[in-house]
């Protein structure tokens, strides 16, 4: 392979396109909601109008809007229909030629859509995602190319300048990560994909590996070319069955049209990719732990440092980024560093994907710059809650994160300014909740997740959160007192401290923001002193522990 | 030293899943999703079988099979009802459907019924959550249902058939 063929592809698909398209939703939404016989359905009524000659049936990544899903859209008009059922294709077919149909239609130009500002799902709901060439003729690879164009330490600093963070949560500099890999002396050194996504309520990168497959590849093989790698691994797990088939299949197309593999482009460069499936454990998204879960061993973390970047996986340097952050790279490596800092705000930059769920009534995939504020996300993008009722809480970042009042909406979503209000970004789950949903209901939901989910190797997590949530047990079954509360929130404080990872440090996060933001549902729950004895010592059964 | 497994078809598919992965040891986990997907479940036998081909301890090979949530060292029923608990399914009443299909079958999540034909399992997330509450019916998965629904479903299991 080398520029020239690449252009080629883009041309012959180009060429080969029909003047009007159908595309359809193959997503694992949609698909739950039986796109795959609605595309059946379209592809056989093109054929029997006899229209195979200007018009073409296709199956492309998600458009967004999961909550009206099956998603069909017909191309170059714009028109969208959502709920479509298998009987509606023939009603969709005919529309295109002014006949009539049933389809509920859906606006294109709420704000829903017209709001988003797309980076990294810039062609999700444009192309087929089981097909190297359509993301091809859309520009896909020519960031790799640019990329092997320049030297190594130059694509370091241009991530660097363009100031984008680690979006699994954390917003660690990615320049500053690639950098310390690097430098570090020439040999075996590998690069992580963390398609983990275990974050209940966020979805965004199961959709990015679904609807872009090739996009991750191309990230990572930039990553490689840069911090010296020949060997990638993408971790995914285990309940993402359709990501792992499409990025199986892109790493075999990639691989035959020699954009994965040896002499990339004509040059010295040689990656391979390989896939790595979990097997159902949060704490392998913190990067020593999956580290130890593609060795094959169980998905325990160390403590760091030494960082992967120095020694990670089978005691080489590592490069492990998320999946969102990979597939930012080639749009970064195409648009120069320059167009992607000038998104976003001073400090966080470039934009970012959130899955919008829970009591809202868009649920779905929306992207927007750094620093759009939470209130523009919920209630112009997400329409506010489906039955009208007043939105009570956001709440960010999963079991990691924090809830956010309704008085807070304002808040411009950014790094610091999440983390400021007790929450974080995290990987970009935004679960909306209404009046009738009981916050100390919601914290002890996360803390019952954390305890099950602690992989035991410290202390801290391990015992600390079964205790949490047996306090938050009782205070949710009104038996507690306020030496309960006392003790819940020292204990929260603690478990932060000295937990060896992420995942018990912020498990008290739930916790300790709805205590701080709804102080008043945990205090109605309280009971009088006398009615609990004896306290503490004996508060929680050792059986439990 | 545990039985020896029988030699049988699905066996020798293991063994040539192992060897297509070098007998390596650190494809411990490709190899117990391997063995699950042919027996259904990881029982002693099979687990010993697997740390001799990769050279591991049985120690370790348990360790890894008890860690991760999907291996099971238990039979499943014959159907499967897996409820999704992530936290959009959680506001949108997931505890519900665990409770209907809990109520109907007489069990709790991660038990079987005692006839063997359904079990009731959640998950953490499936990533699903545009369509919540989300289950996973006998692989299928199935969005925006409600316990009337499930359960309506469940039933065709335990009466149909």
């Amino acid at each position: 392979m080398d520029h020239d063929e690449l252009l080629r592809i883009a041309d012959a698909e180009r060429a080969k396109a029909k003047p009007n398209e159908i595309r359809c939703c193959t997503s694992s939404g949609c698909r739950a909601s039986g796109s795959a016989d609605v595309l059946k359905q379209l592809k056989a009524s093109v054929a029997a109008n006899g229209l195979n000659d200007t018009l073409t049936a296709v199956g492309v990544g998600c458009p967004g809007l999961c909550s009206a899903g099956p998603v069909v859209m017909s191309h170059p008009d714009g028109g969208m229909f959502g709920k479509v059922t298998a009987e509606q294709a023939k009603g969709i077919v005919a529309a295109l030629s002014g006949g009539a149909t049933d389809a509920q239609r859906i606006d294109p130009n709420q704000p829903f859509f017209r709001k988003q500002f797309r980076v990294v799902r810039a062609t999700a709901g444009q192309i087929d995602p089981e097909r190297i060439e359509s993301y091809i003729a859309v520009g896909g690879y020519e960031g790799l190319y640019q990329a092997l164009q320049k030297r190594p330490d130059e694509i370091v600093t241009d991530v660097t300048a363009s100031g984008l963070r680690g979006r699994g949560g954390a917003g660690y500099p990615t320049g500053l990560k690639w950098a310390t890999v690097e430098k570090m002396p020439p040999g075996q050194k590998y690069v992580i994909c963390n398609g983990d996504e275990g974050d209940p309520g966020a979805f965004m990168d199961r959709s990015v590996m679904e609807d872009a497959p090739h996009q991750v590849l191309e990230g990572m093989a930039i990553a490689a070319y840069a911090v010296g790698a020949n060997q990638g691994f993408i971790y995914v797990r285990a309940e993402y069955p359709l990501a792992i088939e499409r990025l199986q299949a892109a790493i075999t197309q990639a691989t035959k049209a020699g954009l994965l593999g040896a002499n990339i482009f004509q040059t010295p460069f040689e990656f391979k990719v390989e896939i790595r499936i979990g097997a159902g454990a949060f704490v392998c998204g913190e990067e020593t732990a999956l580290i130890a879960s593609v060795q094959g061993l169980r998905g325990t973390p160390r403590p760091r440092p030494p960082y992967p970047a120095e020694s990670g996986l089978w005691d080489r340097p590592t490069l492990i980024n998320n999946v969102e952050t990979f597939a930012t790279i080639p749009a970064i490596s195409r648009n120069g560093a320059a167009w992607f800092a000038a998104i976003g705000t001073d400090r966080s930059k470039g934009t970012k994907i959130f899955s919008l769920t829970g009591k809202v009534k868009n649920a779905g995939l929306v992207e927007v710059p750094m620093g759009t504020t939470l209130r523009a996300v919920v209630e112009e993008l997400g329409g506010g809650t489906a039955d009208g009722k007043a939105v009570k809480a956001v709440q960010t970042g999963g079991p990691s994160g924090g809830c956010i009042p309704a008085s807070l909406l304002d808040t411009p979503i950014d790094y610091e300014s999440l983390g400021k209000i007790g929450s974080i970004m995290g990987s970009g789950g935004m679960i909306v909740m209404d009046d009738t949903d009981r916050m100390p209901e919601v914290a002890r939901f996360f803390m019952e997740f954390c305890a099950d989910e602690s992989c035991g190797k410290c202390v801290p997590c391990r015992v600390g959160t079964v205790q949490l949530h047996g306090l938050l047990t009782k205070l949710v079954e009104r038996k507690a007192t306020r030496h309960d509360l006392d003790t819940l929130v020292e204990l929260c404080q603690l478990v932060r401290d000295t937990s060896l990872c992420g995942l018990g440090q912020s498990a008290p996060n739930p916790v300790l923001s709805t205590i701080r933001y709804f102080a008043a549902e945990y205090e109605a729950l309280l009971q009088p002193e006398e009615f609990a004895r004896p306290p503490r010592a004996s508060v929680i059964p050792l059986s439990v522990v | 030293m545990p039985a020896t497994l029988p030699a049988d078809k699905r066996l020798k598919i293991l063994d040539a899943a192992i060897r297509k992965q070098q007998n390596r040891p650190d494809a411990l986990i490709a190899v117990l999703h391997k063995a699950q997907e042919l027996f259904g479940f990881l029982d002693t036998p099979v687990l010993w079988h697997v740390a001799r081909a990769l050279r591991l301890p049985p120690s370790r090979v348990y360790g890894t099979a008890t860690f991760y949530h999907l291996f099971s060292l238990k039979p499943r029923g014959e159907h499967s009802c897996v409820v999704c608990m992530g936290t959009a399914c959680f506001v949108k009443g997931a505890q519900k459907l665990v409770d209907a299909v809990g109520d109907l079958g007489g069990i709790t999540a991660g038990q079987t019924t005692p006839d063997g034909k359904v079990s009731l399992l959640v998950a953490r997330c499936l990533g699903a959550c545009g369509i919540a509450p989300a289950v996973v019916l006998d692989g299928t998965t199935v969005g925006t249902i409600t316990p009337d629904q499930l359960t309506a479903r469940v039933k065709e299991w335990t009466h149909g058939s």
